[in-house]
C-alpha cells in the first residue's frame, strides 16, 4: 500500500512540475494577440482584445488561473475557436485514434507474416529481401512517403482520394469512418503510410523471436513428434515469439498517435495532430497547453500501471521500495 | 483506370454544365486556411470574411477590386458631413422566411460589440456610428461624430443576421453604450451549427471543423442564382497536399498553390491557373528615429536621414526579386496602395536600380563607408519572405551597408516587432479597406496608436505635413477630392522615402479546365464567382 501510495505522490510531482514548465514555455512564446487581432484595430481594441483574453493578469496570476480551471477539468478556453480546449481535443481524438489503430492492424497483419518467414529463411533471397525492405521502411521520411503514396495512388492512378476523413457513421457514440465506403477509402493511404514504420519494427521483432524459438528444444520436440509443420509454426512457434511483439506494439502505441502528427498533416487527417499543428502557428495557448497536459496525464497513468504491474509480479520491487 | 471513366465523366458533367446552367453539379474546393468560426462578428480574418459572404449579405458588396457595388442596401448617399442614408432592399427573405427590414440591421450593429471573446472584433468598422435613425421599414439613417467617408466601406464588412436570431424584449433602440430591446444575442457556436439564417446564396448544411463545410443553394435567393447546387471546402493548409488534392481531382479548385509549382500546373493541359494583384504591399521599414537604434551599432541612427533611406530603396533590384524568386508572382512597387485601388497614385513609379547613385547618396549623407545593419524578416508569412529578404540583404551589402538577415517564424516575429527589437524589417499590408487610406493610417501615419493612427507603424516615420493631409482626406466625403488628397499623401512619404515599398503580391488560384475565376483583390475565394468555362 505504501509502494502504491508512493508511486501516486511521484505521478502527481511529476504532473505539477510539467503544468509549471509547460505553462511557462508556452507563455514565452510570442504573443497570441499581436497573431490574431486585425493589424488595423487602434490600441484602445487591442488592449480590449488583451483584457478579454486574460493575458494583461501578470503570468502568476495567469497560472492560477489556469490551476483553479483544470482543477475543475477546465484547461482553458480556444482563443480562435471560443470552445473549451479539451472540447476540442476530445471531438477530434477519435479520428487519431481510428487511424492509429488501422495503422498498428496493418503493422500485425504485415509484419507478423514478413518476420517469421524472414527468420525461417535467414539466408535464403525472400529473406534476405524482407529485411532490406524493412531498412527502407525505417529510413524513409514519413512526409516524403506520404506525398509519394499520394502521387501514385491518387494522382496517377486515381483509385484512392488524397485528402480528408470522408464519410462518418456514429459507433457507440463515436464518429467512424472504418464502417462507410467513403470512409474506408479515405482510411487506406494514410493508415499505410503511418503503419510502414511500425511495420518494418514488426518485421524485424518477430524475425528475431523466430529465430530464437525455432531452436528451442518444444520445437524440435514437435518436429520430432511428427507434427505437420504449419501446425509447428501457427501454433508452437507463433504462441512463443508474439510475447516480445505484443509488448513492444503496446508500449509503441503512444508514439504512434505522436507520429500521427506528420501523417495527418500529409493527408489532411482531421485528427489532434492537425489540431495542434495549427494551433502552434496561430499560438492557440489554451489548446497547445491542453494537449501537452493530457499527453502528460497519459504517460503518467501509463507509467503508474506499468509500475503496479511490475510490482505485482514481481515482489522484490515491493520490498525494496519500503525498506 | 482514371482517364477511361471519371476522365469521360467529368466531359460529360463539364459539358451539360455548359448547355445548361441549371444542371450543374457540386463544386469541391481545397482552402489554404480554415475559417476559425462562420459567425460573421467574431473574427475579422480573411478566411472568416471569404466564408460568410456564402450565407450572409451585406448591405454593400466589394467586387474584385474592392469597389463598392448594391447589395442589401440599393443605394447609399451622404445627406450631410456627418449623415449617411442607405436605402434597404425590399422583397429580400432570410432561409427561415422572415423578411428583411432595417430591424435586422440596427440589430446586426448591436451585436457587433457583443460578440464573447472575439479575437478581432468588428467594432473598429462600427465604432464611428453615434446615433441610428430608422425613418421607415427600409431607410436606414446613421450620425457620426465626424465627418466619415468611410462609412459605406466599413458597412460592407458587417454580415446581416436577422433580428428573430435573438432574445428581443421590446422595440430596438440603438445606443452608443448598448442598446435596448434585446436580451440576448446568437452564440458564435450557433452560427457554426447553422441555427441563425442569412440571407446570403447558400445554406450551410454542414461543418465539420478540420474536415469540411458543406454548403447548398439558397432556392430563394434574392439576387444572382449561383451556379452550383452544393459547394464543398476542404481545409488542406499544407501545400502539396492541396496541390495533390487537386490534380488527384479530389477537389475541383484551390487557392494558394505554392509559386513554385506554377510552371508545372500552367503546363498541364487539364488545368487552369488564374493570378491578379492582391491588396497586399511588401515594403521594408527603417527606423527614421532621431536616436540610436537597436540593429546598427553607431551612436547616431544613420536611417533618420532620408538621403540614406533612399540609398537603401535605389540599392534593390526590383525586377530581379520579381523574376528571379517570385516567379513574376508580383509587381514591383513605388508606393503602398495597389494599382487600381483607390488612391493610387499612377505618377509614383517603383525606384529605379540605382547602386551608383545609392552609392553617391551615402556617401553625401556621411557615410561614404556604409554601416552594419540587420533586417528583420518572418520567414512563414508572406510569399517568399525570406528569400526576398536575403536578396535585399545581398543588394544593400554591395553599396557597403552590410546587412544580416534575422528571420524567425511570424509568431515570434511579429511580437519582436512590437517591441521595437528591428532597425529594419520586412512585412506586408493588405488593405483591407481596398483604399489608400488603410495603409496610410497604419504604416506612415505619426504613431498615436489611441487614435488609431500608426499602429503598424514601429519605424517612427512621422511627417507631420502628410498627416496634415491624410487627416483632411479622412474627413472629405468628396470621393473625387479624397482619392487627390490621398495620392498627394502617398507623394508625400515617397518624397522623403519614408517606407521602402517593394512588391505587390499577385494571388494565384488552380482549378480544372472546365472552370474558371476572375482574381480578387482582397485574396477572397468565393464560390459564387467560380464558374463553368465558356
Amino acid at each position: 500500500m505504501g509502494y502504491v501510495i508512493n508511486r501516486l505522490l511521484q505521478g502527481l510531482t511529476v504532473i505539477a512540475v510539467m503544468a509549471v514548465l509547460v505553462f511557462v514555455g508556452v507563455y514565452a512564446i510570442g504573443n497570441p494577440v499581436d497573431m490574431l487581432i486585425s493589424p488595423e484595430a487602434d490600441q484602445a481594441e487591442i488592449d480590449a482584445t488583451i483584457a478579454r483574453m486574460g493575458l494583461d493578469k501578470p503570468l502568476w496570476l495567469q497560472f492560477l488561473v489556469f490551476l483553479k480551471g483544470a482543477a475543475h477539468g477546465d484547461l482553458g478556453t480556444s482563443f480562435i475557436y471560443n470552445e473549451p480546449a479539451v472540447r476540442l481535443i476530445l471531438e477530434r481524438f477519435p479520428a487519431t485514434l481510428e487511424l492509429a489503430l488501422a495503422a498498428i492492424l496493418i503493422a500485425v497483419l504485415i509484419g507478423i507474416p514478413l518476420g517469421v518467414i524472414a527468420g525461417l529463411k535467414p539466408e535464403q533471397p525472400t529473406g534476405r529481401g524482407i529485411m532490406a525492405v524493412s531498412i527502407l521502411g525505417f529510413s524513409l521520411p514519413t512526409f516524403w512517403v506520404g506525398m509519394m503514396l499520394i502521387m501514385i495512388f491518387a494522382v496517377w492512378l486515381g483509385w484512392l482520394p488524397s485528402t480528408g476523413r470522408g464519410d462518418t457513421v456514429s459507433f457507440l457514440g463515436i464518429q467512424v469512418s472504418f464502417l462507410t465506403v467513403s470512409g474506408l477509402r479515405h482510411l487506406i493511404l494514410p493508415a499505410v503510410n503511418l503503419a510502414l514504420f511500425k511495420t518494418s519494427l514488426v518485421i524485424r521483432l518477430s524475425r528475431a523471436g523466430t529465430r530464437e524459438v525455432i531452436g528451442q528444444d518444444y520445437i524440435k520436440f514437435a518436429r520430432a513428434k511428427g507434427l505437420p509443420e504449419s501446425r509447428v509454426i501457427l501454433v508452437h512457434l507463433l504462441k512463443n515469439m508474439m510475447i516480445p511483439v505484443v509488448t513492444v506494439l503496446g508500449l509503441e502505441f503512444g508514439s504512434v498517435v505522436a507520429f500521427a502528427v506528420v501523417t495527418e498533416t500529409v493527408f489532411s487527417w482531421p485528427g489532434i495532430g492537425k489540431l495542434l499543428i495549427s494551433s502552434i502557428v496561430h499560438l492557440d495557448r489554451p489548446v497547445i497547453v491542453a494537449y501537452l497536459m493530457l499527453t502528460v496525464m497519459l504517460f503518467v497513468t501509463i507509467n503508474f500501471a506499468v509500475d503496479l504491474i511490475y510490482a505485482a509480479l514481481d515482489p522484490r520491487i515491493r520490498r525494496k521500495e519500503s525498506a | 483506370m482514371r482517364y477511361g471513366l471519371t476522365g469521360t465523366t467529368a466531359l460529360v458533367a463539364g459539358l451539360l454544365a455548359v448547355a445548361n446552367p441549371a444542371l450543374a453539379a457540386d463544386l469541391k474546393i481545397g482552402l489554404s486556411a480554415e475559417p476559425s468560426a462562420l459567425d460573421p462578428h467574431y473574427h475579422n480574418l480573411v478566411p472568416n470574411n471569404a466564408m460568410f459572404t456564402h450565407i450572409y449579405d451585406s448591405l454593400i458588396d466589394q467586387d474584385a477590386n474592392q469597389r463598392l457595388s448594391p447589395s442589401l442596401a440599393s443605394s447609399w448617399k451622404a445627406l450631410n458631413d456627418t449623415t449617411w442614408e442607405f436605402k434597404l432592399r425590399k422583397g429580400v427573405k432570410f432561409h427561415d422566411g422572415a423578411p428583411f427590414t432595417v430591424k435586422d440591421v440596427v440589430f446586426t450593429l448591436c451585436r457587433v460589440p457583443k460578440v464573447p471573446n472575439s479575437p478581432s472584433a468588428f467594432t473598429i468598422y462600427t465604432k464611428s456610428i453615434e446615433s441610428v435613425e430608422t425613418p421607415d421599414d427600409y431607410t436606414l439613417v446613421l450620425h457620426t461624430a465626424k465627418p466619415y467617408p468611410l462609412m459605406p466601406t466599413d458597412l460592407s464588412t458587417i454580415g446581416i443576421i436577422p433580428a428573430g436570431s435573438g432574445k428581443l424584449t421590446g422595440p430596438i433602440v440603438f445606443k452608443k453604450a448598448g442598446c435596448e430591446g434585446i436580451e440576448g444575442y446568437p452564440a458564435t457556436e450557433d452560427f457554426n451549427a447553422g441555427k441563425v439564417p442569412g440571407s446570403g446564396p447558400f445554406l450551410l448544411k454542414e461543418f465539420v471543423k478540420g474536415d469540411r463545410l458543406v454548403l447548398t443553394e439558397n432556392p430563394a435567393y434574392w439576387g444572382k442564382k449561383p451556379v452550383w447546387d452544393t459547394v464543398t471546402f476542404k481545409p488542406i493548409p499544407s501545400d502539396g497536399p492541396r496541390v495533390a488534392a487537386l490534380l488527384a481531382g479530389d477537389v475541383d479548385f484551390i487557392e494558394n498553390p505554392p509559386s513554385q509549382d506554377l510552371a508545372k500546373l500552367r503546363k498541364d493541359k487539364n488545368l487552369r491557373v488564374v493570378d491578379g494583384l492582391s491588396n497586399r504591399v511588401i515594403y521594408v521599414a527603417l527606423d527614421s528615429a532621431d536616436a540610436p537604434t537597436p540593429g546598427i551599432k553607431l551612436p547616431k541612427n544613420p536611417l533618420h536621414d532620408a538621403r540614406v533611406r533612399k540609398a537603401l530603396s535605389l540599392a534593390i533590384d526590383r525586377k530581379a526579386i520579381k523574376d528571379r524568386i517570385m516567379s513574376t508572382q508580383s509587381e514591383p512597387a513605388g508606393q503602398i496602395i495597389s494599382t487600381g485601388l483607390f488612391g493610387n497614385n499612377p505618377a509614383l513609379k517603383p525606384d529605379p536600380y540605382d547602386p551608383k547613385t545609392a552609392k553617391k547618396l551615402l556617401a553625401e549623407a556621411g557615410y561614404p563607408k556604409g554601416f552594419e545593419i540587420t533586417l528583420g524578416t518572418p520567414n512563414d508569412r508572406y510569399m517568399n519572405d525570406e528569400k526576398v529578404a536575403q536578396a535585399i540583404a545581398q543588394y544593400w551589402t554591395r553599396i557597403g551597408v552590410k546587412t544580416n538577415v534575422d528571420a524567425t517564424t511570424k509568431s515570434v516575429f511579429f511580437s519582436r516587432r512590437g517591441k521595437k527589437e528591428f532597425s529594419a524589417f520586412l512585412a506586408g499590408w493588405g488593405a483591407g479597406t481596398g483604399e489608400a487610406s488603410s495603409p496610410l493610417k497604419s504604416l506612415v501615419a505619426c504613431r498615436k496608436p489611441e487614435l488609431g493612427m500608426g499602429t503598424t507603424n514601429y519605424a517612427n516615420y512621422c511627417n507631420p505635413k502628410m498627416d496634415e493631409v491624410l487627416k483632411q482626406a479622412l474627413a472629405t466625403i468628396d470621393d473625387a477630392k479624397r482619392e487627390a488628397l490621398l495620392q498627394e499623401s502617398l507623394a508625400l512619404v515617397a518624397a522623403d522615402t519614408g517606407i521602402v515599398p517593394i512588391h505587390f503580391e499577385k494571388t494565384p488560384w488552380a482549378m480544372k479546365k472546365s472552370l474558371t475565376y476572375v482574381p480578387r483583390v482582397d485574396q477572397y475565394t468565393i464560390a459564387m464567382e467560380i464558374k463553368p468555362a465558356k
